[in-house]
């Protein structure tokens, strides 16, 4: 028997999809907030699947290096070094389910809104400023890379200064040059010599010794 | 050709691109430099930069008007005009500042960096035909801003400053995307070329309208014209002097050139919409910058209630919305930015010896201590009241000139009324200086930088301005036709 190849893909689909969904359940109810971060990063990954199964592969190698790379295990650096009670923080959660509950269904509402309107306008994507071009003209890295050096290259660049301007003035409203600070003088502490440093005094009994620090008798 | 479809015209931004390349070699060699040289290097080294640009902007006079990166900057004859303003306003207030920030033990190579930083975000302003390239503009400037107002980290007032300004800023930019994403949502771009040929009927949807008031509102801001002119005077207080020399001249020209730009660029056929709201802030900043002066005794917070008052007055030209108010708007703040330069140069020299004062009853009797001082301020003064004669006066008269043409004659008597108000607080100046009892005499050692741009700024406001008056008219009617092609 023949395996039919076409249906691997769709396969493949609903295996990352289960995965991203119940490690997405797994983070929430995970009683240890390591365990929580760990299917954090199942979740990161299989959702990084998915962006490859749509041919979105740049996406994919973005939140791979990125998501997991720096942003997940950061999450666990905290989550291990910050001694905090997690039991302790859950006491109480049920009080806020209303407001949760509230803010939850609003943003349900914005993504139904949202949903609804991309079907309703299906020229939606052709009126976009930078209209998306389809999977097959150009590959996506370069599609990203041709809005962001060449459509707008000026407001790229711009936008660098801004972020340089944001670091130096960061650097001039909190930088201090302090006063009074020992630092560690490496060039005076090799050409320092024996017969600086100390010196032998053959003490005469009943005369003692004239200690000057730094001049030779 | 692949090649010439990916490189855009690099030539007609090649001004912003020196500047941009020179500030980061500034900060270079600021950084590689010993600390104690560092200031005055990177400060003499800016201001070749600003003037190295502004000869670059020279050398483009006459050429037509041109679009580069995708049509996100524009390059013309108001661009040219108004980046030159700017670059004499950040150029003469970098070399003012020398003195006054060694003494108050800020030298830092920052400072000139973050003021050429500033102005390329100014000239990214003028320059903008598409609302990305504007608010990247602005926010550019106005971070530079912000950290210039809290220089002087030490002293509260100075940091107050600086916050104050960050978190209305902020407001305000706010407001500028909101307005923005309306305006892009009901008319379908953020391009200007585009937005003036969508909206070329002149009726435009209320979701088009709603986006303009708020844009309006972000850009008062800016400009700090009334009602969003509350931040004004006390970071003009707060902030170290020569930064406020800086914040009252070539920021408030690249946002009033913004604040055109955007008008007449992106709306030219919305006159009517937007004429209301701007005359109803010209009308309001005329007449706080007039009534509210009156009771200041600081110089500095003077100051700011008078460059109210003044962006009023400029606005009048843009309300009346033909070439010929925009001429009036530019030669009134090609003329203002003379006036307050020479203004905060005097006020610069103003010192004691435990540091500056800031008083206005400082001045008492200088006409006794020092007279040539007493006579540049008291030019100043008239100028900026607009006695006939000054330089002031012609800019009020051009501006009320094309109020009346374009049928605004009630604007133009409120100007003219609000301004016999102004010249009350601005004679109150020079009646303490000639009649009231001498104060102590002012030290000298401003430095000569100082000294020498209160000459020239209180001789070109002098009568001689006479016969400056006809190439600057000249020269602005140029820059406002290229806008109105």
């Amino acid at each position: 028997m023949d395996f039919p190849v076409e249906i691997l893909p769709a396969l493949a689909f609903y295996m990352f999809a289960a995965i991203t969904v119940a490690s997405g359940f797994l983070v929430i109810f995970a009683k240890n907030p390591v365990h929580s971060v760990l299917w954090l990063i199942l979740a990161f990954f299989s959702a990084a699947g998915l962006f490859v199964l749509m041919g979105a592969e740049f996406l994919a190698m973005l939140l791979v290096i990125v998501y997991v790379g720096a942003v997940a295990v950061l999450f666990l650096f905290v989550v291990m070094m910050l001694d905090i009670n997690f039991e302790e923080l859950r006491e109480g959660a049920l009080d806020y389910i209303p407001i949760g509950a509230l803010i939850g269904l609003i943003l349900l509402a914005e993504l139904v809104t949202l949903g609804s309107a991309w079907v309703v306008g299906e020229d939606i994507t052709r009126n976009a400023a930078a209209p998306m071009p389809s999977v097959a003209e150009v590959h996506n890295t370069e599609a990203i890379g041709q809005i962001l050096y060449t459509d707008y290259i000026y407001a790229f660049q711009g936008a660098g200064l801004v972020l340089l301007v944001a670091m130096i003035g960061a650097i001039v409203l909190t930088h201090r040059t302090r006063t009074g600070v020992r630092r560690q003088n490496i060039s005076a502490q090799v050409s320092r010599r024996p017969e600086d440093a100390f010196e032998l005094v053959n003490v005469k009994s009943g005369e003692g010794v004239s200690l000057t620090p730094g001049k030779k008798g | 050709m692949v090649f010439n479809e990916v490189i855009p015209n690099l030539g007609i931004a090649l001004p912003e691109i020196v500047m941009a390349v020179g500030a980061l070699a500034l900060l270079m060699v600021g950084v590689f430099s010993t600390a104690d040289k560092a200031y005055r290097l990177v400060t003499n080294l800016a201001a070749a930069l600003l003037l190295l640009t502004a000869i670059l902007l020279i050398t483009q006079v006459g050429g037509e008007r041109q679009v580069t990166f995708g049509g996100m900057f524009v390059s013309d004859g108001f661009a040219i005009f108004t980046k030159i303003l700017v670059l004499i306003g950040s150029g003469i207030s970098l070399l003012m500042a020398e003195r006054f920030l060694k003494e108050h033990n800020v030298a830092k190579f920052e400072y000139p960096v973050l003021v050429v930083l500033a102005t390329l975000g100014m000239m990214a302003m003028i320059s903008a035909n598409n609302f990305l390239s504007l608010y990247i503009g602005l926010e550019l400037q106005s971070l530079a801003l912000y950290v210039l107002a809290s220089i002087n980290r030490d002293r509260n007032r100075s940091t107050e400053a600086g916050l104050k300004y960050f978190v209305l800023g902020a407001l305000s930019s706010g407001m500028l995307l909101f307005g923005i994403s309306y305006i892009y949502g009901f008319a379908g771009s953020i391009e200007f070329d585009v937005l003036a040929e969508t909206l070329a009927s002149g009726e435009a949807s209320v979701g088009v309208i709603v986006g303009l008031v708020f844009l309006i509102a972000a850009l008062a801001f800016k400009i700090s014209a009334v009602p969003f002119h509350m931040w004004t005077p006390d970071v003009y207080e707060g902030a170290p002097t020569p930064v406020t020399a800086f914040f009252a001249s070539a920021p408030k020209v690249a946002a009033l050139a913004l604040f055109v730009r955007v008008m007449i660029g992106a709306f030219p056929d919305m006159l009517h919409e937007w004429q209301q709201v701007v005359i109803f802030i010209s009308i309001a900043s005329m007449f706080v910058g007039a009534f509210l002066a009156l009771v200041q005794t600081n110089i500095k917070r003077l100051m700011a209630y008078s460059s109210i008052g003044h962006v009023g007055f400029a606005l009048v030209g843009l309300a009346a919305g033909t070439q010929e108010g925009i001429t009036a708007l530019l030669i009134y703040v090609a003329i203002y930015l003379t006036m307050t330069l020479g203004a905060f140069g005097a006020i610069l020299s103003m010192r004691r010896g435990d540091g500056m004062v800031e008083s206005i009853h400082d001045l008492a009797g200088l006409s006794r201590t020092n007279l040539p001082m007493a006579l540049a301020i008291a030019t100043f003064m008239f100028s900026l009241a607009g006695i006939p004669l000054l330089a002031g006066f012609f800019g009020k008269w051009e501006v009320f000139k094309a109020a009346v043409n374009a049928d605004l004659v009630p604007l133009a008597i409120i100007g003219v009324l609000t301004s016999v108000v102004g010249a009350f607080y601005y004679l109150r100046v020079i009646k303490i200086m000639f009649f009231d009892d001498p104060a102590p005499a002012f030290e000298g050692g401003a430095g000569r930088t100082v000294s020498l741009v209160i000459g020239v700024t209180a001789i070109v406001n002098s009568p001689v301005s006479f016969l400056l008056i006809s190439p600057l008219t000249v020269a602005a009617a140029w820059a406002a036709g290229s806008l109105l092609y």
